[in-house]
């Protein structure tokens, strides 16, 4: 695509405009999953718990996330008068960027990807763990007790689970021998005797993918892991003192990271743009929609799981993380590393 | 050109938030500057083609270490009054100090650069493999050439480990700690008892019906 515009407009404009287009698209296209996803979000639990939800604005309450956004956007932006006030505004900015900025590497379909980066895997790792400091970064500037007290355990609880995401990720690279996600997807193909797409289906990851998904929750402080942001003790956590589009962009950010751990889920664990089963007519349909119908059967799940889950308690939280996660991963990692050297999976590999 | 671009508006920012650490009053505001600092030191090892060390820098340094940095900062009671006060009476000895340190860097440099080791120094140690990633090349280098001395390393920062949790760590008399175990184990039969006491009798929660 990008060859398109260059061949129009020469090398470099063409380039460059090239890829602002595919800036503006992916971002464009992600925001508005965001907005549909809280929708989703809202239907799945008003069904687990009998209720309606949504369903006064537009067909099936289709247009409330637009409502709600243009309801937040009408209010007033309130800067509480002892905060730290550059921190304060800087935050929220923090936490909308990173969300949007980790969409650069995500391959949506065959080479259909705007930086298809050697290190995109850990592009992805690390930008994920930048998004703490929006967190962080809040809480501090709010200069109040509740936003402090959510800012520091969430400081706390997604560096703990970025260990055991960093030795789960280690696991899926050993077997596609890249940290590129294109090569990671298609490393997937034909995984069990030919039949299957993805690592789903290879008993040895299950366990992994399943830490993984437990993982994804704690870190986009998602219930039952969202003790950032207590209702019940924390009152909104380091959201307390943001209000109109500061608080919007916390939320939109909230909504992309968690869009994003299911993207993530979907390219490492699930095959990505791979019809689940090897099968030649399966192919006819485009990649781009095995891979958002993955996307949307994770992020059901995670609806699924805030319906379903009560919080936990946060010292069960840093057990989870540091006692067990943490050792099976560890543990993990030297088996499946063992058992890739005996099948000989890189004598024939990269390197 | 964009290449020369980028290397000096990265570099000047590496170059002011590092002074922004040491200018700002708040020391919050100065973890953050060295947040920033590392990360565009981040972006000048991607621009030169160190994507992988680039992308650790961000992983290790930025996500992991100066968060817990942050974390201290943040819940330190700090008198910032008293802070300053100090500043000009410290003032010589600091100015001795940096002037000692920017001796010894200078001196570093030049003998390194004019010396007779440079031309062997300066030449890539190992040959430039344009058929293997950046990651592989790491890989292949630190796991053959250099087991050895990565793993002594990887055994020194574990007894580094060990020995922050052991200096740390104090056992207090008295702490509840909670079993996993015995919650779990915990069932009706051995938690709960039904108890139909006569009327103006209470219940004793330790023996049972009175």
């Amino acid at each position: 695509m990008i060859g398109w515009f260059q061949s129009v407009l020469g090398e470099g404009p063409g380039w460059f405009v090239g890829n602002l287009f595919f800036i503006l698209a992916i971002s464009l296209i992600v925001m508005f999953l965001m907005a549909m996803s809280t929708w989703v979000d809202r239907k799945v639990w008003a069904v687990m718990q009998l209720r309606k939800g949504p369903n006064v604005v537009g067909p099936f309450g289709l247009l409330q996330p637009f409502a709600d956004g243009i309801k937040l956007f009408m209010k007033e932006t309130i800067l509480p008068s002892n905060a730290n006030r550059g921190v304060f505004l800087i935050a929220p900015m923090i936490t909308f960027i990173l969300a949007l900025a980790a969409w650069a590497v995500i391959p949506f379909g065959d080479g259909v990807v705007l930086a298809d980066i050697d290190v995109g895997l850990l592009y992805l790792f690390a930008v994920s763990s930048l998004g703490v400091y929006g967190i962080i970064m809040s809480g501090w500037a709010s200069n109040s007790k509740y936003p402090f007290l959510g800012g520091l355990r969430s400081a706390a609880q997604m560096v703990s689970y970025e260990v055991s995401i960093g030795l789960i990720i280690v696991c899926v690279v050993l077997y596609a021998s890249s940290f590129n996600l294109s090569a990671i997807v298609l490393s997937q193909q034909g995984n069990i005797l030919g039949l299957f797409n993805g690592h789903i289906f290879n008993p040895l990851l299950v366990p992994i993918a399943v830490m993984f998904f437990i993982s994804a929750l704690a870190e986009t402080n998602r219930p039952p892991f969202d003790l950032p942001e207590a209702e019940a003790e924390l009152v909104a956590g380091y959201q307390v003192e943001y209000s109109s589009m500061s608080f919007a962009l916390f939320f939109l950010g909230e909504y992309m990271n968690i869009i994003l751990m299911c993207a993530l889920f979907a390219l490492l664990f699930l095959g990505g743009w791979l019809p689940p089963v090897e099968w030649a007519p399966l192919y006819l349909f485009p990649g781009f929609l095995w891979f958002f119908l993955k996307v949307v059967l994770m992020f059901f799940v995670f609806a699924w799981v805030k319906a379903a889950v009560p919080r936990y308690r946060y010292d069960q939280l840093m057990r989870l993380g540091w006692k067990v996660f943490l050792p099976i991963s560890l543990l993990w990692v030297v088996l499946i590393s063992g058992w890739l050297v005996f099948t000989g999976h890189f004598s024939g590999g990269a390197s | 050109m964009v290449q020369a671009l980028v290397f000096w508006l990265l570099a000047s920012v590496v170059v002011a938030s590092a002074v922004m650490v040491i200018v700002a009053r708040n020391p919050v505001h100065s973890v953050l500057w060295l947040i920033l600092a590392f990360f565009n030191a981040a972006g000048l090892m991607i621009s030169m083609g160190a994507e992988f060390l680039g992308m650790i820098l961000v992983i290790v340094y930025v996500g992991a270490v100066a968060v817990l940095f942050l974390f201290v900062v943040m819940m330190l009671d700090i008198d910032f009054e008293k802070l300053r006060g100090g500043f000009v009476r410290n003032l010589p000895l600091a100015l001795l100090v940096g002037l000692v340190i920017a001796a010894e860097l200078v001196l570093v440099a030049t003998a390194w650069q004019m010396g007779p080791l440079a031309p062997a120094a300066l030449a890539a140690p190992v040959a430039a493999a344009p058929s293997l990633t950046n990651t592989q090349a790491i890989g292949t280098i630190l796991y053959t050439d250099y087991l050895y001395a990565f793993q002594a390393a990887g055994l020194i920062l574990l007894v580094a480990m060990i020995g922050a949790i052991v200096l740390t760590h104090r056992t207090r008399a008295g702490v509840k700690r909670q079993s996993v175990r015995a919650q779990q184990d915990r069932t009706p039969e051995s938690a709960v008892s039904l108890a139909r006491p006569p009327v103006g009798a209470g219940v004793d929660t330790e023996e049972g019906v009175r």
